[in-house]
């Protein structure tokens, strides 16, 4: 608990008309850390993802990002690509949304188009081939290689993106977020269709982000088995609102998360509530 | 005896011989109901009012029969050069030559098309004909970087064509500019109402896109047709200068080409310089947009073409995006229409309607969106082929819609319809077309 969290987000209200998704939703993500928000299906854990990183604009609240040098971006008031030009904010998605005719490679490229863009002087030095850009494009590559090494798709780096295995893809889509070089990754579902083996290179590939790059996660998932193994703090929300926070051994305890995930009739929910609370 | 056999390939497509038979009949059968009405009995008032009726089963036959072989001709065509993923009845080693030649048939076009005026120097009607394919092949280059690359899908090209145009027309004819000043100038001007048009449209997606793009192309054209004080209404405007070598015209005076060079001076030596002049321009249009594809803003509008939310989570501005590239497509309709302006040396509204922006579009996509050999190859059958069927009169339409109803059937994503990626670590392979998206808008 050193430090200030990465992000923090305060009183998250989002409305739908007259649906409430998020209601006065508040935690904190650690920064360097994993960081899990799970619930049952229409929790409102997309709606929360989709605000942070500018898909929605929320109703109410603040979502506070702490970057490294102590500067702080209010998420709420940037819009779509700019939460992840200038906030360094990148994200996957629950259907992967690769560009399935591009190759694994260019995937990885476009990922780095800011940066690239800045070397080629707008297109226009890069038009008349000057050397700086064809350097940065060098490192561009260099960059997108050593990803597709780690996501063990060094081999498949010319095949198009989707003519990848459906496992393959969802990696891809996780290198191609961390091309973007974020100070925060938002992971939506990453083990979603994955098989046992699949899911447990997931956690190992999550796992190196975070000892190895000091990226901070944070994700969405069903998998337990993947929240339990590799999460440092954990949110749990239903209906819109949080019902539990802590880490994985106090949340599994949770007479309040159980009930939740298991359902349980009015009585009996009242029952679990006085219990656990 | 396997070609016998009906067999189910990995696409779920049936093949073979009973297959296409079966089809043919079921088609015949079709013709039959339809036509033994319509064809089989004629009906006609008799001399007093009554009806008389004759059968005519011959010319049924034959319109039956005619159905009957056509099927099994497109069938059999669409297997041996259709959708990819189907077996192929072609075999091997004749895929494999056909696609040697592919690889060099852009070199030898280019070849081939930089020795047309020597070749054809004698015939003035070529050198025409060459110059207009040549004008369509720009056109369909520029439309590609919005359409193929970015997917974004304009209906009202010619817009920036007209823009083009009447920039050179009007800065020459009022200020006596020359040609080389002007076409910059007139590229810029295009431009600039190509960022026009792309502000309040970027917005809309697909189909609505589409509209208003239409409707933007025909803004112009009437506003270029009431404006009369500027642009002359639809007296168009007359008297455009021809383009000159860097200063020396191409004419019969002392001070002309023919004249310094020492040679007898022929009216051909302008077609030439014409012919050259636009090809350069196709070439510099095709050598700029090769080399955006490398640059992140190709790679861009390729990405926003797969998939505009993902382009946005990677912070990639999604409406810049598209505005260059509506931008640098318009920039290139807009050196098309001043050499459209300087070759013509009058130019009208007429010449900028909806059917010239329909044109380039089905240049572009019969060529395979994103194809620059492709969109090529498209506008030479297009062009040429309106010119081939000319003798046919007035069926050179319905020939020519045939042809291109045939070309979608069996290249349903144009004729070169695989994308080649842009960077690789190894070799360079080409994406199937079934996984390159069309765009959304």
């Amino acid at each position: 608990m050193s430090g200030e969290p990465i992000l923090s987000v305060d009183r998250l209200t989002m409305r739908f008309g007259g649906i409430v998704a998020v209601q006065d939703l508040s935690f904190a993500a650690e920064r360097g850390k994993i960081t899990a928000l799970i619930g049952p299906n229409g929790a409102g854990k997309t709606t929360v993802f989709n605000c942070i990183t500018g898909f929605y604009k929320p109703t109410g609240g603040a979502i506070r990002l702490n970057h490294d040098d102590g500067r702080q971006t209010a998420l709420e008031r940037l819009n779509d690509f700019r939460i992840a030009k200038q906030a360094k904010v990148a994200r996957t998605f629950q259907n992967i949304r690769l560009f399935p005719g591009m190759t694994a490679l260019e995937n990885l490229m476009v990922a780095q188009h800011n940066a690239l863009m800045r070397a080629s002087g707008f297109t226009f030095l890069g038009l008349i081939g000057v050397p700086t850009y064809r350097d940065a494009e060098k490192r561009a590559i260099a960059l997108a290689t050593d990803w597709l090494k780690r996501i063990n798709l060094l081999d498949r780096a010319d095949d198009a993106a989707g003519n990848l295995a459906y496992g393959d893809q969802r990696r891809l889509e996780i290198a191609r977020a961390m091309c973007t070089e974020p100070a925060l990754l938002c992971l939506d579902e990453p083990a979603a269709g994955l098989n046992a083996r699949e899911s447990a290179s997931l956690s190992e590939l999550l796992r190196s982000i975070r000892g190895e790059l000091g990226t901070s996660i944070l994700l969405i998932e069903h998998d337990m088995s993947v929240v339990m193994e590799i999460s440092d703090h954990i949110v749990v929300m239903d209906h819109g609102v949080k019902i539990a926070e802590g880490t994985p051994r106090e949340v599994r305890d949770d007479p309040k998360v159980i009930a939740a995930y298991l359902g349980t009739d009015e009585e009996e929910a009242a029952a679990v509530m006085e219990s656990g609370s | 005896m396997t070609a016998l056999s009906t067999e189910t390939t990995q696409a779920g497509r049936t093949v073979g011989i009973p297959f296409i038979l079966k089809k043919a009949f079921l088609s015949a059968c079709v013709a039959l109901v339809l036509f033994s009405l319509m064809i089989g009995i004629r009906t006609e008032a008799g001399p007093d009012g009554q009806l008389t009726w004759w059968t005519r089963f011959g010319d049924l036959a034959s319109i039956v029969g005619l159905v009957f072989g056509g099927s099994i001709v497109i069938e059999l065509l669409r297997q041996w050069i259709g959708p990819t993923g189907a077996e192929k009845l072609v075999p091997a080693p004749i895929q494999r030559s056909l696609s040697l030649a592919g690889r060099f048939l852009g070199p030898a076009l280019l070849v081939f098309t930089l020795l047309v005026p020597v070749i054809f120097y004698n015939q003035r009607y070529i050198l025409d004909l060459g110059i207009l394919v040549l004008t369509y092949v720009m056109l369909g280059w520029g439309l590609n970087v919005v359409v193929g690359l970015a997917g974004l899908l304009d209906l009202g090209y010619v817009a920036f064509y007209a823009v083009g145009a009447y920039s050179y027309a009007l800065l020459a004819t009022n200020f006596g500019w020359s040609f080389w000043v002007c076409l910059p100038l007139a590229g810029m001007l295009a431009a600039i109402w190509g960022v026009m048009l792309g502000f309040p449209v970027l917005r809309l997606r697909g189909d609505y896109l589409a509209i208003v793009t239409l409707a933007f192309g025909e803004i112009i054209r009437l506003v270029i047709l009431n404006w009369q004080s500027l642009t002359g209404g639809p007296n168009g405007v007359s008297g455009i200068p021809r383009p000159t070598l860097f200063g020396i015209p191409l004419d019969n005076s002392d001070d002309g080409l023919a004249a310094k060079l020492g040679i007898e001076y022929s009216p051909t030596h302008r077609i030439i310089f014409l012919f050259y002049l636009i090809l350069a321009l196709a070439l510099l249009t095709n050598w700029v947009t090769i080399r955006l594809r490398r640059l992140p803003i190709g790679r861009a509008w390729e990405a926003l073409r797969e998939d505009e939310v993902a382009c946005r989570a990677l912070g990639i501005n999604t409406t810049t995006t598209k505005l260059t590239a509506f931008a640098t497509g318009a920039m290139f309709g807009g050196f098309a229409g001043a050499f459209f302006a300087t070759r013509q040396g009058f130019i009208s509204p007429e010449s900028f309607t909806f059917q010239e922006s329909a044109l380039v579009l089905a240049i572009v996509v019969l060529g395979g969106m994103g194809s620059q050999l492709g969109v090529a190859l498209a506008a030479l059958t297009m062009i040429g082929g309106f010119e081939l069927f000319r003798g046919l009169e007035t069926y050179r339409m319905l020939v020519f819609g045939m042809a291109m109803v045939l070309i979608m059937i069996w290249r349903p994503r144009g004729i070169i319809g695989h994308r080649a990626p842009t960077v690789y670590l190894t070799k360079a392979q080409a994406i199937s077309s079934d996984l390159v998206k069309e765009g959304h808008g």
